[in-house]
């Protein structure tokens, strides 16, 4: 794909537009998850800004490509990239995780429109990501299937039960990310329980694999641009993130995984993000 | 009341009864599924960390690597959030630790709505239904973070499966450190009355006395409190002579109105003593929101309580 540098920064600027709402969010709302939201801002913007077909006004269009969170506790970074692409005010992204929201702590598709699949419990989203690309199937659509999974959500065994399954029905329209932040809820997976080597495992299943850096652009929309020219299989992105990508204290602090930042933090992580 | 109500956590104090026990029981061994931090099994992870195993997300492996290590002899606790612990590994707690009678004790944290924010799938309300329909299974819910204290070290030594549940926000206490009876299988009575019995578990507790309370100083209505901590096996005696002293009952619980403690008093009621019943419980899925505003918007309050008994007395004959 033809990558310009105008493209580039366009995306760059909605990026740090996400990262504010996602410390505005959370320290409203004063619980979350904001390591994991932080890692996935390129590759959603990448996605919703670049690549995806959708209406926001009818979110329910039947040709739409579907993005599946599979990490359902991402929603900071999800409902910010909603609410820039039109789905919904982003003033409401401040009732975020309040009585009476539709923006729910987990992902909730009767709550949240653009939102797929109701989750929060890991490991489901690849599952659900092959039942909608069968149904495309039935329908003879050819729409796209993107699912976001977590590494350490990696260790789920329904995961892999999912990954046999996509090769098995060449379901080649499935496009699995994996943010590869390195960290989970306890600490960093490989202490914790190692996932890796990745791209072998995915390989052996009978994905094909690509491997980029998901804090660069060009990078992502080449890699989403393989994946879906890609026919013989399934892909998946493995995409090198940061956790808490963008804001020093949180860069690669497990600590941060689901905790709010106080006022005074999301002050200075504001002030990061505005000279990053 | 003038003085300051004291809240403390239940999952905390699992963390450090375990860690305490684990000191005179070096049988014991730990299995954490990535949520240690909040399950407080780190607190034992630190002191022991020869005997603690993150098994990372896997809570089915998990459940099945306890039956393997209950099967040759270890006493295993298991932790996760409730949700996880009982639905996504029912099958292999099921075949793998209930049918051959395993001593594995699962103790889950973040049980209830009281959860808070993260909403309805991580608001494990279902999890004591499926844990009690297990018939060799022992289910817990201590009221606070005392009652805790007390029942680790029991369940530690006690034969069997056990299912025991905590919640994840600071909650009130309604014991103390040295006035906190705790025995599996028989309920504690925190206050007797005549008009009606109001058996509550878990967090409903404190809201049950405060209920009685409410009910004594401004109408003059006299309640039983019955604290059902073991919901598995009910203590059948307390749950009959409630209903043979009081006439009515109203059960309390974090939990959905099928399967919990108000359908486990209804079928004792049913077999020996029937008289009115109301019930305090969910009918539906939670929602997202601050713990405090959720116990208010799904009624888990004195008021709430107090309408209920106030209901179920109406209800009596003769
Ligand atoms: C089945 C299940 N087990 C446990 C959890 C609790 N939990 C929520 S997030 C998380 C860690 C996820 O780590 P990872 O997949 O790497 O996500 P990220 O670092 O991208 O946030 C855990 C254990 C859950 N949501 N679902």
């Amino acid at each position: 794909m033809l990558t310009d540098n105008v493209t580039v920064k366009n995306l760059e600027a909605v990026a740090k537009q996400v990262r504010r709402n996602i410390v505005r969010m959370l320290t409203k709302s004063q619980s979350g998850h904001p390591g994991g939201s932080l890692s996935a801002v390129e590759l959603l913007v990448a996605l919703y800004f670049s690549v995806l077909k959708y209406d926001p006004d009818n979110p329910e269009w039947p040709d739409r490509d579907r993005f599946i969170l599979s990490k359902g506790h991402a929603t900071p970074v999800l409902y910010s990239v909603l609410a820039e692409s039109g789905y919904f005010p982003a003033d409401e992204l401040m009732t975020f995780r309040q009585l009476g929201s539709r923006l729910q702590g987990h992902v909730d598709r009767d709550s949240t429109p653009g939102v797929e699949m109701s989750g929060g419990s890991l490991g489901m989203g690849l599952s659900f990501g092959l039942g909608v690309a069968l149904a495309a199937r039935f329908d003879a659509k050819d729409f796209n299937v993107f699912v976001m999974m977590g590494d350490g959500e990696c260790e789920e065994g329904q995961v892999w039960e999912a990954a046999m399954a996509a090769a098995h029905f060449n379901l080649n329209r499935v496009t699995a990310i994996i943010d590869h932040n390195k960290i989970q809820n306890d600490g960093y997976v490989k202490d914790i329980m190692n996932v890796a080597p990745l791209a072998p495992k995915w390989s052996a299943f009978g994905w094909h694999t690509i491997e980029i850096n998901g804090h660069r652009f060009d990078e992502i929309l080449d890699a989403y641009d393989e994946a879906m020219k890609t026919e013989d299989r399934p892909s998946v992105i493995i995409a090198h993130t940061v956790k808490g990508k963008s804001i020093s204290f949180m860069e690669n602090n497990p600590d941060y995984h689901g905790k709010a930042p106080t006022a005074e933090q999301a002050e200075q992580a504001i002030r990061e993000i505005d000279e990053s | 009341m003038t003085t300051e109500q004291e809240i403390a956590s239940t999952r905390v104090a699992y963390g450090q009864a375990l860690a305490e026990i684990g000191y005179t029981n070096p049988n014991i061994i730990v299995l954490d599924a990535d949520l240690a931090k909040s399950t407080q099994t780190i607190l034992f992870g630190k002191e022991h960390p020869d005997r603690f195993f993150y098994v990372g997300i896997s809570e089915q492996n998990m459940m099945s690597m306890a039956a393997g290590l209950a099967a040759n002899g270890k006493t295993v606790f298991a932790s996760t959030f409730a949700v996880f612990a009982t639905g996504r590994a029912f099958d292999q707690v099921r075949v793998g630790i209930s049918w051959p009678n395993l001593n594995v004790k699962i103790v889950a944290s973040h049980g209830g709505i009281s959860v808070g924010e993260d909403g309805a799938s991580a608001q494990s309300i279902e999890d004591y239904a499926l844990m009690a329909s297990l018939p060799s299974f022992t289910v817990v819910i201590p009221a606070d973070a005392y009652a805790v204290k007390k029942a680790i070290p029991l369940v530690a030594e006690a034969k069997g499966p056990f299912y025991v549940r905590t919640h994840r926000p600071a909650t009130p206490v309604v014991y103390s450190s040295d006035d906190c009876p705790f025995e599996i299988g028989k309920a504690n009575m925190l206050r007797d009355g005549t008009d009606a019995t109001i058996i509550a578990v878990g967090i409903l507790v404190h809201e049950a006395v405060a209920a009685a309370e409410m009910l004594q100083e401004e109408e003059g209505i006299s309640c039983r409190v019955l604290d059902m901590h073991t919901l598995k096996p009910m203590d059948v005696d307390a749950v009959i002579s409630a209903a043979q002293d009081t006439g009515a009952i109203v059960t309390a619980e974090d939990h959905q109105v099928q399967g919990g403690l108000g359908s486990g008093v209804a079928r004792i009621l049913a077999e020996n003593y029937p008289v009115p019943v109301e019930y305090l419980a969910l009918d539906g899925y939670g929602t997202s929101g601050p713990y405090l505003e959720l116990m208010t918007h799904f009624d888990f309050t004195p008021e709430a309580i107090r309408e209920k008994v106030k209901n179920v007395i109406a209800r009596k004959v003769g």
